[in-house]
């Protein structure tokens, strides 16, 4: 049965596990699943980030430092029973040193059926690692881009069925300023149709109510990231947690 | 046994055995599959290789000479040959992969190039190419070796190259690395030059494939010499490896033993290092599958050398494949034995290299030798970007 659904207008959260504390996962997502947050991603910091901007890297810099670690990742994870899902994205180094199948069998037994693998492509997974996933009953939700072709988009689609894809929104790195949305109407039906009944979640970029409402009327899902590790670091998390699920403004 | 082919053409998804592959974010795929597309259209195309063949002969200075050294010779007893690469345009072999793929970009009809650098040789060399072919030219530089690199940066401004400090992680190669990556996914309509036969297939494919040049002298130039085009051993140093790749890739099919030499800094075990095939286990970074040094955690270690051109924490996919498969024999020089080289040459044979290619010279005190055998050492670079280093040493001894 698959957790995330179409046309039910989904806000999701991005933490860096380990940040800003070492332990400050388990309070986050109690925290975040309390103010109805519908699932939650749980980012394994890497030294390498390559598809992320200042923001996540700086997190991602400050969690290692404080001694974050996959294995540790997991034990947080225990102590939570979260209700929502928990979504682990990691660049894919960090799993394969762990184990492939190790860390497979931690989701399975932590409850996690869907990660996020940026540098995992389509190809790579068929040929590779996509019997090691579908043993352990665990989903790779794939990134997917504007431009990427629609018989791409239905392959990932299928692989993805029991989860969502990840559209990003325009071709940048994580937490880019400008312009939240810029996949135009035309590219985002394509995208749509392609994706059939694999819900479609959309991040990068998306910051503020206006862009949740926008990213809503297009999609069945936003994810927030970039812009929360901000608010967190100016001790502004709380804030920000209640303005983008703010009811919409009449007069956007 | 291991087809010998595998070593010089990856699979149809860019794996050398289980090294390689391009391990990227969807953000990237199309600009991939663009380049390769067009990459191949190239190899096919007579006229791409013309002018090709042309800059290198009028504009690089090839071939370049495959040089007798007496002195190595009787020091370590064997025919030994040097690939002078040192007295190419722009002080390298870097320059081989920059004019190739330059003139795909102009196929691509691209006008922005970026590029990564690490020591800053490949940064002349592509804002070289570009000033050539009037291209914009962003290259990313860790704000460490720019300090380092100073009369690097400053020749690449010269030649109208804009030079961004990479200010995250560890500041040094690894990190230009992400930062050009970041760029090209931020900007997909700019063309990224990598300089190293690592990154994402093609790229590890196609700058061998650019660098195979410097084999391909060494076979005309040794059947005129020595009336055989195989050499016994070849020595070339290996950071990422994109001159022991050119060096290696018309042998790897030969009797020819490979030697890759790789920078053992401070010595292998002492956690200053830079000795990836020594210190490194499977690991993904910068888009492709080989060995990485890692911590426990899986987390890039930043590796340490003298040179910063050999400090780089992985290695190429080809080198990885061919090394664990033993095609090539991987050996480490640390530091103050590749500047003791760098000074043996120097004041017997007159020639300063490069710190890099001071550690393929180093290999040779390391080698047992037939007196009969022809030895080719791959001299990558010159050493006028380590005058300071080399001077610092110079008086501390004297």
């Amino acid at each position: 049965m698959n957790p995330f659904r179409k046309n039910h207008k989904q806000l999701s959260i991005f933490v860096t596990a380990g940040y800003p504390e070492l332990n400050s996962l388990p309070d986050q997502i109690g925290y975040l699943e309390q103010r109805g947050v519908d699932f939650i991603e749980v980012g394994v910091p890497f030294s390498d980030p390559m598809a992320d901007g200042p923001t996540i890297q700086k997190s991602s810099e400050i969690a290692l430092k404080n001694g974050m670690t996959v294995s540790l990742l997991f034990d947080q994870i225990a102590l939570v029973n979260a209700k929502v899902p928990l979504i682990i994205m990691s660049y894919f180094n960090p799993i394969l040193h762990f184990g492939i199948e190790r860390f497979l069998k931690r989701c399975q037994e932590a409850r996690v059926s869907h990660v996020i693998v940026p540098d995992i492509s389509l190809e790579v997974y068929e040929k590779l690692y996509r019997s090691d996933f579908e043993q352990y009953g665990v989903t790779l939700c794939f990134l997917i881009t504007p431009r990427t072709s629609s018989s791409r988009v239905e392959k990932m689609s299928q692989l993805s069925s029991n989860g969502f894809l990840y559209l990003v929104s325009s071709n940048m790195t994580t937490g880019n300023t400008g312009k939240s949305l810029r996949v135009s109407d035309e590219e985002l039906s394509r995208i749509r149709s392609a994706a059939g009944d694999t819900p479609l979640m959309i991040g990068f970029g998306i910051k503020t109510k206006a862009d949740v409402a926008e990213v809503h009327r297009k999609a069945d899902g936003a994810i927030i990231g970039s812009a929360y590790i901000k608010a967190l670091a100016e001790g502004k998390s709380e804030d920000f947690i209640s303005s983008v699920l703010a009811p919409e403004p009449q007069n956007p | 046994m291991i087809s010998t082919i595998d070593f010089k053409k990856p699979d149809s998804l860019g794996f050398y055995g289980g090294f390689g592959g391009a391990f990227v974010p969807e953000l990237l795929r199309q600009n991939l599959t663009s380049l390769e597309e067009a990459f191949r259209e190239a190899k096919q195309d007579d006229a791409f290789h013309s002018s090709f063949q042309r800059l290198l002969k009028d504009y690089v200075g090839r071939p370049s000479p495959l040089y007798f050294s007496n002195y190595l010779s009787e020091t370590y007893g064997a025919k030994i040959y040097l690939k002078r690469e040192d007295l190419n345009h722009t002080g390298s072999h870097k320059i081989n992969n920059a004019l190739g793929q330059i003139l795909l970009a102009q196929r691509m009809q691209k006008r922005q190039i970026i590029a990564e650098t690490g020591a800053g040789q490949h940064g002349v060399a592509t804002a070289t190419a570009c000033a050539l072919l009037n291209m914009e030219c962003i290259v990313f530089m860790g704000e460490k070796d720019m300090e380092r690199q100073a009369p690097n940066v400053q020749r690449m401004r010269m030649l109208g190259a804009k030079v961004i400090a990479a200010t995250s992680g560890s500041k040094t190669l690894k990190d230009a690395t992400n930062e050009a990556i970041r760029y090209w996914i931020n900007h997909p309509d700019a063309y990224y030059l990598i300089g190293s036969v690592v990154g994402p297939h093609p790229y590890p494919e196609m700058v061998a494939y650019f660098q195979s040049v410097i084999s391909h002298e060494i076979q005309t130039q040794l059947l005129a010499a020595e009336g055989t085009e195989t050499p016994s051993k070849v020595i070339a140093c290996v950071g990422g490896g994109s001159n022991a790749a050119g060096a290696f890739h018309h042998f790897y099919d030969s009797s020819a033993q490979l030697i890759a030499v790789e920078a053992a800094g401070m010595g292998v075990d002492t956690g200053q290092s830079a000795a990836t095939s020594a210190l490194g286990v499977n690991g993904v970074l910068h888009g492709s599958m080989t060995l990485l040094m890692q911590d426990d955690d899986g987390q890039v270690v930043e590796p340490y050398s003298i040179s910063a051109g050999l400090d780089y924490p992985g290695i190429g996919p080809e080198h990885a494949h061919a090394i664990l498969s033993q095609r090539t024999k991987a050996i480490n020089i640390t530091d103050t034995e590749a500047v003791a080289a760098a000074f043996e040459l120097t004041r017997n044979e007159g020639i300063i290299p490069a710190l890099e290619s001071a550690h393929a010279i180093a290999a040779l005190k390391k080698t047992k030798f037939q007196p009969d055998e022809i030895v080719v050492v791959n001299l990558s670079g010159r050493g006028d970007k380590d005058m300071s280093t080399y001077i610092k040493h110079h008086e501390s001894i004297s």
